[in-house]
């Protein structure tokens, strides 16, 4: 490598210098009026420095200025601007020695860096053939191979080889690689307000992944292909969920939608032949716009109440149905004993229940015909009153004034 | 020195040939179509646009032209995006929408497009405001529900072929159109849509709650239904034996001085209860 560098500064110095040296002295000349370039180094060194008055500036320094060359090196350039040269070659460290290595003669006149260029041009030529027309395609991409610009074929994954770079050049594009692009987000602060076919107004976020089909006509079909894909998907979403209601863009239909939306940007990037790939559309989040959200609350909140409601409908059906059936089997039970002896059994009941309900009652027996028949309603009602204050202040009172009624009978 | 002057000159040989190739071939790839200006007059056209072509088959490669007589003007061959800036629409029935919409197009002649138009800014900004004025114009034509519904895609394919009339005067083909946005504009609009919206729910959420009070009192009136059919079904074998039945546990309920009221009864000796009473 640092053959090649240097062959490359020695190229540009003598390109730099011909124009330079042409402007200030005639083509070649160290001197002006000298037609034959590249005589005695020390000669011209001397005679130069000596005999012309204002210094030339583009020629070389006095010889004192220049040490550590040779004297009379073959073919020394008398040129500040090739001193300036091998002092930069110098800044280098090389440790060869200026006089005996191949290029200490200056540019143009060793043999040995004769032999050198075409072997440092060989070089170059080999490395920029092999760098530029082996290509290492990985296993997600493909190569476009352009000839001169002009389409030739795609490289599969592995290696490619082609021709050197200015007749061929490829282009990797990553095919496997899904890609996203976001609309709209999640977060509060932002919202992408979509309308609806019922001409409602929808919160949106969702995204679209995707990859490259045809690597070519991704290339080459669409100028702008994240903006195109991003736009194409804004356009399609809101054209879809103006076919839906609300309720559906809410809810149900949301899958419905992804895939329309989906086949609908296929068919566009298709109309574009962009080489797309939709993989598909999500929905992140569809909901009301924040301004209603608390009306669509009320109507989750209506529903439980109605749920509620039948809930405790059902309940009481329950309890009615369980009440009537024990009461159905009770009456049952007891009929088919009634069945066997009807007449013993409807007294036993009759006597059953007329003690159980007297027990516990006042009970005044009149005698029809000897008895005036007297019923001390106002007693009653006061005693009735007594009753309830006696209830009211203490349970053991009530139970004394139940003996005492007991004592007046 | 012949030695010293034969590399140099060889280098500047290189570079007047190199320069001379240089502004004689040119590369033209696949994503541009050249239009080759001589003295200021277009002569050809080098890699046209044409329908359905396959990439490789194109004219894209290699170009030859006069060195310095001859100009290349490049001139994309890809799919262009216009879009316009939101512009405010009114429908038929006064309704404002604000609406955004962009337009694909591709230069198909490069030769009208570099003579009326020069470059391809230029017809973007040529296609611009024409796209504008046809949506407005298109979109005004309907009502505000047409917007929304499907039938956008009629507007669409109108707007399409307004835009294309004048975009063939730049050499260019409008390959679509399409509305990205159509939202209320902010404000009154915005608000009394969202105030039908709620309105909306607030009725939804007054008829779910009134069906769920009547689906309740169906399920009540259905279990009383149910239960008098099994009351009916077992009372029934015997409705004198019921009636009994049912008295002696209606007396039991109604005398019994548990439940707090003070219950007097006053028997006639004449009574059922007490006919073992008097002794016969």
């Amino acid at each position: 490598m640092m053959k090649e560098r240097r062959s490359f500064r020695r190229i540009a110095a003598s390109l730099w210098r011909t124009p330079v040296n042409a402007m200030a002295q005639g083509p070649w000349g160290g001197k002006g009026g000298e037609d034959r370039p590249g005589q005695g180094g020390g000669d011209d060194a001397g005679s130069g420095a000596g005999s012309e008055g204002p210094r030339n500036p583009w020629t070389q320094p006095p010889g004192g200025g220049r040490p550590d060359r040779g004297g009379g090196a073959p073919g020394g350039r008398p040129s500040l601007i090739e001193d300036l040269l091998r002092r930069s070659r110098e800044g280098l460290g090389s440790g060869r020695g200026d006089g005996g290595g191949p290029f200490g003669g200056g540019i143009p006149g060793g043999p040995g860096g004769r032999t050198l260029w075409p072997i440092a041009l060989g070089i170059i030529v080999v490395l920029w053939i092999a760098l530029t027309s082996i290509h290492r395609i990985g296993p997600q991409e493909r190569g476009v191979v352009l000839m001169l610009g002009k389409y030739s074929r795609t490289l599969s994954p592995g290696i490619g080889l082609t021709l050197p770079a200015p007749f061929e050049t490829v282009e990797t594009v990553d095919v496997e690689e899904i890609r996203t692009i976001d609309v709209g987000s999640v977060a509060n602060d932002a919202e992408n307000l979509v309308l609806t076919g019922d001409q409602n107004i929808i919160d949106l976020a969702y995204s679209v992944r995707w990859n490259i089909r045809d690597p070519q006509q991704y290339k080459f079909q669409i100028a702008d292909p994240d903006t195109t894909i991003r736009e194409v998907a804004e356009s399609a979403m809101r054209s879809v969920v103006a076919t839906v209601s609300l309720n559906d863009a809410l809810g149900a239909g949301r899958t419905a939608i992804e895939q329309q939306v989906e086949q609908r940007m296929q068919e566009i990037l298709d109309g574009y032949r962009a080489g797309i790939k939709v993989q598909g559309v999500a929905i992140k989040q569809a909901d009301p716009p924040e301004a209603v959200n608390d009306a669509f609350k009320e109507v989750s909140a209506a529903q439980q109440a109605a749920q509620t409601y039948m809930n405790e409908a059902r309940a009481y059906a329950q309890q009615l149905n369980a009440r009537a059936q024990g009461e159905a089997a009770a009456f049952d039970k007891v009929y088919e004993q009634y069945r066997l002896a009807p007449e013993v059994t409807r007294r036993r009941m009759y006597y059953e229940t007329m003690e159980a309900v007297l027990a516990d009652v006042d009970k005044t027996v009149i005698e029809a015909g000897n008895v005036t028949p007297y019923l001390p309603l106002p007693e009653l009602r006061r005693r009735a009153k007594e009753k309830a204050d006696a209830a009211a202040t203490a349970p053991a009172q009530r139970a004394q004034g139940a003996q005492q009624q007991g004592g007046a009978q | 020195m012949s030695g010293s002057r034969n590399p140099v000159v060889l280098v500047l040989i290189a570079l007047a040939v190199l320069i001379l190739i240089g502004s004689t071939v040119a590369i033209v790839p696949e994503t541009r179509q050249a239009v080759i200006v001589r003295f200021g007059e277009p002569v050809r056209i080098i890699n046209r646009y044409k329908p359905n072509e396959t990439f490789g088959h194109t004219g894209a490669g290699i170009a030859l032209r006069i060195p310095f007589a001859e100009q290349i003007v490049w001139i994309d061959k890809r799919i262009q995006s216009v879009e316009m800036e939101r512009q405010q629409v009114l429908s038929t029935d006064q309704l404002r929408l604000q609406v955004d919409a962009f337009a694909r197009y591709r230069i198909v002649n490069p030769l009208r497009m570099y003579i009326s138009a020069g470059s391809e800014e230029r017809v973007s900004d040529a296609l611009r405001p024409i796209l504008g004025s046809a949506l407005r114009n298109e979109l005004g034509k309907r009502p505000f529900a047409a917007l929304l519904s499907p039938e956008r895609g009629q507007v669409m394919n109108n707007i399409e072929a307004g835009l294309n009339r004048i975009a063939r005067q730049y050499g260019a083909e409008v390959i679509d159109v399409r509305i990205k946005r159509a939202d209320l504009p902010d404000g009154t609009p915005l608000q009394s849509a969202f105030q039908r919206m709620r309105t909306a729910r607030e009725q939804e959420a007054l008829t779910i709650r009134a069906q769920g009070e009547k689906q309740a009192q169906i399920i009540r009136a259905e279990a009383d239904a149910a239960a008098a059919k099994v009351y009916a079904g077992s009372f029934g074998k015997d409705a004198g034996f019921y009636d009994f039945y049912r008295a002696m546990q209606a007396y039991r309920r109604t005398f019994n001085s548990q439940n707090g009221s003070e219950t007097n009864i006053i028997l006639s000796p004449d009574n059922v209860f007490l006919r073992e009473f008097r002794g016969r």
